[in-house]
């Protein structure tokens, strides 16, 4: 499979409060904000927990191992590439791309952090079969 | 505030057209408006309250009011995507239970066809948009969004593609008799399964089509549909609700319909085993299948069972369907399939359905619609409906 290229959208100061985030990406680093108040992960990152509404948060590195929530190839995409809901080891489900090999994926399949170069913006966190 | 018994539909109108060339947007609501204000043997003088959603163009009530010379006391431009038009009539309820119109205007107007506006591409938007950037470089379009879901329930319950198919089927059944139908050739489940994968598991079959056109609906106070010569259709119940990933805890197992579908029987006071007929908003074949079961249809993770051989098929199948051909074989105005669903579910209740599928005694009825994203965030509303 070709690769795809990520297209980043604005640029990593069109939000204020997620320059750490970026940062850690230019550093192919994954950051997941946790709760201080709640002890819960979540995502999207936001400058406010959704589980508990506290502004009490930390950027803790990711393990960078996940597990397929669910997945769809596109097989006509140019190139094709695959768009899935990966299950963090931290908690949250995150949107992402699964690289490599479609025709084996199943849900429920461990997959690992990789980055990809983006066009306009840091590279980013996608995932890959171990 | 309970709605039931609030306001009735006096008035439905759809667009005749699928491919609006020589037509604009504001054109294609104004078209909409007349038929519907016709329909009810209302005049645009009668008009005190307006309805639109993100695709009436410019500022929305202020660019359609202005357009069409309306002078309204309420207007209302909530949008929670293609489903923003059932929403609409509950709002239209409760505006005219608290005194703040009388007849209540809803139009939708949309060329996606011409501008050529496709399902495979994502969609740019606002990075400050909270979840753009973490999002957008993935490649997130309407297909695979909903094919996750598919993808989930197919996993979790063992649905399966053919029993997706069964949906398809049936709407090509409905739309064998609509001339107007994009798509009017009768399908099999085969047909469906052969059909080329755009997203993993969803066929081109399992996407409803891309079309121009719009709709129309008028709302008003019941004193005042008993003055009018069009048989009336009272609103029992509604619902509305919002869901999105919680945080992170994506669930594609189910949706907000759970909540909207719950509010609005509760509020009508009836069970599913007593609607008629049902339109459920059909961007793609998933999505009716998950409605049936959050609406409670049937139990959760029993929708593929529930649908197959026919159960949807009109005059005769368990739960009667989209009798137009819906949103996967007959128009999809601007991507937004709400508008359409009221429609048919008037012609219904008032007899004026194609007799090749008219359900017999249609006196209640159900309308439901998902808009947005299913697997990201989306809408849901859901309407109860009766001839009195």
């Amino acid at each position: 499979m070709s690769k795809r290229r990520l297209v980043f959208p604005g640029s990593t100061g069109s939000n204020p409060g997620l320059s750490t985030f970026w940062a850690a990406c230019e550093e192919r680093r994954l950051l997941v904000p946790h709760c201080r108040a709640c002890g819960r992960a979540h995502w999207y990152p936001r400058a406010v927990c959704p589980h508990c509404a506290s502004h009490e948060l930390d950027w803790r590195e990711a393990k960078g191992e996940g597990v397929i929530y669910s997945f769809s190839a596109v097989p006509r995409g140019e190139p094709p590439y695959v768009i899935a809901y990966v299950t963090l080891a931290e908690g949250p489900t995150m949107l992402t791309n699964i690289v490599g090999d479609a025709a084996t994926l199943r849900i429920g399949q461990t997959v690992r952090l990789r980055f990809v170069d983006s066009d306009g913006g840091p590279p980013l966190p996608v995932f890959a079969p171990r | 505030m309970s709605l039931d018994g609030a306001a009735c539909i006096a008035g439905v109108w759809e667009h005749p057209t699928r491919k609006a060339t020589d037509l604009s947007v504001a054109q294609l609501h104004a078209e909409c408006a007349a038929g519907a204000l016709a329909d009810a043997g209302l005049t645009r003088a009668d008009v005190d309250g307006y309805f639109c959603a993100g695709d009436a163009p410019g500022m929305g009530p202020l660019s359609m009011v202005d357009y069409l010379n309306l002078r309204v006391r309420h207007v209302d431009a909530t949008d929670i995507g293609g489903t923003s038009y059932i929403a609409h009539v509950a709002h239209a309820a409760e505006a005219i239970a608290a005194g703040r119109c009388n007849v209540a205007l809803i139009t939708l107007g949309g060329r996606t066809r011409s501008e050529g506006v496709s399902g495979k591409v994502p969609r740019p938007g606002n990075p400050t948009q909270p979840d753009l950037q973490f999002e957008f470089p993935y490649a997130p379009t309407t297909v695979n969004m909903y094919a996750m879901c598919a993808a989930r329930h197919m996993h979790e319950f063992g649905t399966t593609s053919e029993q997706l198919a069964w949906i398809k089927v049936a709407a090509s059944h409905h739309a064998q008799h609509n001339p107007r139908a994009m798509l009017r050739d009768v399908v099999t489940v085969q047909d469906v399964l052969a059909s080329p994968i755009v997203a993993t598991p969803l066929h081109r079959l399992d996407c409803c089509v891309i079309s121009d056109g719009g709709g129309a609906l008028v709302v008003v106070r019941p004193e005042i549909a008993t003055s009018l010569s069009r048989p009336r259709v009272v609103l029992r119940g509604a619902g509305e609700a919002v869901k999105g990933q919680m945080g992170g805890d994506v669930d594609l197992t189910y949706s907000a319909g759970r909540w909207s579908g719950a509010a609005a029987f509760e509020m009508a006071g009836v069970t599913p085993a007593d609607i008629r007929y049902a339109s459920i908003y059909d961007s793609f074949t998933i999505t009716v299948l998950m409605q049936i079961e959050d609406l409670g249809f049937c139990e959760k993770g029993q929708g593929g069972r529930f649908v197959s051989d026919g159960a949807l098929i009109a005059p005769h199948g368990r739960l009667p369907w989209n009798t137009d051909g819906g949103g996967l074989c007959n128009n999809h105005p601007g991507n937004r399939g709400g508008i359409t669903k009221v429609i048919e579910a008037v012609r219904q209740l008032r007899g004026e359905a194609h007799p090749a599928v008219q359900v017999q005694d249609c006196h209640l009825a159900l309308v439901h619609g998902t808009g947005g994203q299913l697997a990201s965030r989306h809408g849901a509303a859901t309407l109860i409906l009766e001839r009195v």
